[in-house]
């Protein structure tokens, strides 16, 4: 056994929710800034004009497919980078008091316990409720920014950011309304949310795009303090030199995305109902955590109850089957769910919980394999459970 | 064989690591995330873990993360607070082993099919006529066996302590040989979850109240106050406020009366003393230790004494050889053979 992957051994990798791999097309596109056109975008030479052109082009190519103005693109460091901005932006700029639902992602969270905001419930079924955002709202009179994300991260549930708007801009209208659409980007059409929304964020390695990538799409008019500061790139909104490369991966990774996503969500949803079916017929401890239809496509969460995550993943991993749990700590342990104890799911359930993220590379192969391996650890668990 | 090794991002589980892989074994390193909250000492901070995980790297073997620190709330840190305010002494290095890596570790290791799990203990297994002990590590200075006690025969049989056998300077001298990182990485001395920062006083004080107590001599007169009761310790000289004169030792502390008692060195010495919680490694060791004379050790490196064993109406009781300095309620004391080399049994003394 050694640490890197062998070459030649089939991986089924089905944690496309941590990371999709890069995109073919992206990775052609961005070679030939890794290579030949180094320039700094910012310069005055004929260099540099090439670079920035690469870079208007990713933008207007990326505005088009969010339906905003390009002025609106603010390209980041990634999802954390965005969430970040918008909450503590908002704070910074306006003071006031941040909210968000409890299934937000960490960068959200802690942004807003970090300025000792208020955090909304969602209900048990998952996403958050407009009428729950309604309510909490109604006693507030300071709100600044308010952030619920388009799908949550671990279960793939879908808020209703429409009819969550209504609800914030009904009771808060100059609240910053932001969503965290990190999860989205392969299973919605952007187009349909950006108009309900004032800031819309996006972390490129989740659609096949780099690493180290983001996208903060800022509504006109609305002003957020910049946490970066510097050299005064992206019309002050975000310091640094421009990742040249990386901006044009984006674009032609989200492009990409957005042509097959029709497709892509047809043909990734039958496997992924496929895969519950299989692990919920197969396994006596299995539970889906969410109804049908409330989730995106691509992702299948279920929890193995009074089973322990981490052994389910050791053995997963054993037989090259690559999924995840909940996030991760500093120290790379398993922590248990915030998204599903905001949900009310047992503490049993919550131990054994499980993601299966699908995506552009997933197969009904992958699904088979994924399955009769889950199946064979959950009995073998189940085994020394009941000694 | 298919080995589970615990790898706390020390020398010595780096050592074990590498001398398991130059065995032949298939190796896996486990980091236990058993703290949650902050600290900068012990196997718990997150810069340990990367030192286990560049060394299971180097050495070319798997590393997980497994997170067991609900567990270790539950049975090593609520017990250590609960410890102080009963005014007995934690001993959370042998609850975290007899709980975490004992338990929970073995238990993971046989669910994932692993032959055995490892740790770089300094103590050694050894088959005593046939049945599997825990025996004193090589480095007499270095010994472990007192923390690693608990382990029945049956989990023995499915233990190894790779580094058990050698000599602490020699673990060392192999691992800076091999250019491991943790090579000269300092010993851990301390309580893992408690901070060098804020010690003792500063981690307990969010999770207890403390309160002040009054000192007293042995007829009962007040000599002195502590600011809290909660923190004294029996046997303790330092920190009464007694100023000078003859040395006095605290030889009593009633916490739910707050009173402290004080006396010379020889009222701390005791013929006999209580205790609880017995554990025995095989079923029939109880017979072999009831009766007979044992060499016990009440501290991590502390010094052996003679006693017999007894039990009477259900009462495990230690009958000192001769008068033997009082060990303090709470503390484990484990039983060795008179050759002072295996260990038979251990129990926890009772207030």
């Amino acid at each position: 056994m050694t640490t890197s992957s062998a070459p030649g051994t089939k991986y089924v990798y089905l944690d496309h929710a941590a990371t999709s791999p890069l995109r073919p097309e992206a990775h052609a596109a961005m070679e030939p800034f890794g290579d030949v056109m180094y320039a700094n975008p910012s310069g005055s030479h004929r260099f540099a004009r090439e670079a920035r052109r690469a870079i208007d082009e990713a933008r207007d190519q990326i505005a088009e497919l969010i339906g905003c103005r390009p002025g609106e693109v603010v390209f980041t460091s990634g999802g954390t980078e965005g969430a970040n901005s918008a909450v503590l932006g908002s704070v910074r700029r306006n003071g006031g008091t941040a909210v968000c639902a409890a299934s937000e992602h960490h960068a959200v969270l802690h942004c807003v316990e970090h300025v000792n905001g208020t955090v909304v419930p969602v209900t048990e079924q998952g996403p958050v409720s407009p009428d729950m955002m309604r309510e909490t709202l109604a006693g507030m009179n300071d709100v600044t920014v308010v952030s619920v994300m388009a799908v949550n991260n671990e279960t793939g549930a879908i808020n209703d950011i429409e009819h969550i708007s209504h609800a914030v801009k009904g009771r808060a209208e100059n609240a910053v309304f932001h969503t965290d659409a990190v999860q989205a980007a392969c299973w919605l059409d952007l187009r349909t949310i950006w108009p309900h929304v004032d800031v819309l964020t996006l972390s490129a390695h989740k659609f096949g795009g780099p690493k180290g990538m983001g996208v903060m799409v800022v509504r006109e008019g609305v002003h957020l303090e910049p946490l970066i500061l510097g050299g005064g790139q992206e019309r002050d909104r975000r310091s640094g030199t421009h990742n040249v490369a990386g901006i044009v991966g984006t674009a032609v990774a989200l492009a990409v995305t957005d042509e097959h996503r029709d497709a892509e969500v047809q043909r990734l949803g039958v496997l992924r109902d496929e895969l519950v079916a299989g692990l919920t017929s197969r396994i006596s401890c299995a539970v889906p955590t969410l109804q049908a239809g409330v989730g995106v496509a691509g992702t299948a969460h279920v929890c193995l109850d009074g089973l322990e995550s981490e052994s389910i993943l050791y053995l997963l991993d054993t037989e090259n089957v690559c999924v995840s749990a909940a996030s991760a700590c500093a120290s790379g342990a398993m922590e248990p769910s915030h998204v599903l104890a905001a949900m009310n799911v047992p503490r049993s359930r919550i131990n054994g919980s499980l993601r299966f993220s699908l995506g552009h590379t997933t197969t009904s192969e992958d699904i088979a394999k994924a399955i009769d391996a889950t199946v064979a650890a959950a009995d073998r668990l189940l085994a020394v459970t009941k000694k | 064989m298919k080995v589970l090794l615990a790898m706390s991002g020390g020398v010595d589980s780096s050592v074990a690591a590498l001398v398991l892989r130059n065995q032949g074994h298939d190796v896996v390193g486990v980091t236990m995330r058993l703290w949650g909250g902050e600290s900068d000492t012990g196997c718990c901070s997150v810069s340990d873990v990367d030192d286990a995980r560049r060394v299971a790297q180097q050495l070319g073997i798997d590393h997980l993360v497994f997170n067991f620190s609900e567990e270790f709330n539950e049975h090593v840190v609520d017990p250590y607070v609960a410890s102080h305010v009963a005014g007995t002494t934690p001993n959370p290095c042998i609850e975290c082993n007899r709980h975490l890596k004992f338990d929970r570790l073995i238990e993971r290791g046989r669910a994932l099919g692993f032959d055995a799990v490892a740790t770089g203990h300094h103590a050694r297994i050894v088959d005593d006529k046939g049945v599997l002990r825990v025996g004193r590590g090589e480095d007499a200075l270095k010994d472990q066996s007192y923390v690693v006690h608990m382990l029945s025969g049956e989990d023995l049989a499915y233990m190894m302590f790779p580094v058990g056998f050698m000599e602490k300077s020699d673990v060392r001298q192999l691992g800076v040989d091999f250019g491991l990182r943790t090579a000269t990485k300092p010993d851990s001395q301390d309580v893992c979850f408690i901070g060098s920062t804020i010690g003792r006083a500063g981690f307990l004080e969010p999770r207890l109240s403390f309160n002040p107590a009054e000192v007293v001599d042995q007829s009962g007169t007040k000599v002195g106050e502590v600011s809290a009761v909660e923190l004294v310790t029996l046997g303790q000289r330092r920190g009464l406020g007694l100023g000078g004169g003859d040395k006095r030792y605290v030889v009593a502390v009633d916490v739910p009366a707050r009173r402290v008692t004080v006396g010379d060195e020889a009222s701390l010495f005791v013929e006999s003393e209580n205790l609880r919680s017995m554990v025995w490694p095989h079923a029939q060791d109880e017979h072999i230790v009831l009766g007979g004379e044992v060499l016990v050790q009440g501290s991590a490196h502390g010094e052996r004494a003679a006693a017999q064993i007894e039990c009477v109406d259900g009462q495990y009781r230690m009958v000192w050889s001769r008068p033997n300095r009082r060990i303090a309620p709470g503390q484990t004391v484990v039983f060795y053979d008179k050759a002072d080399q295996v260990v038979l049994g251990g129990g926890i003394v009772a207030p």
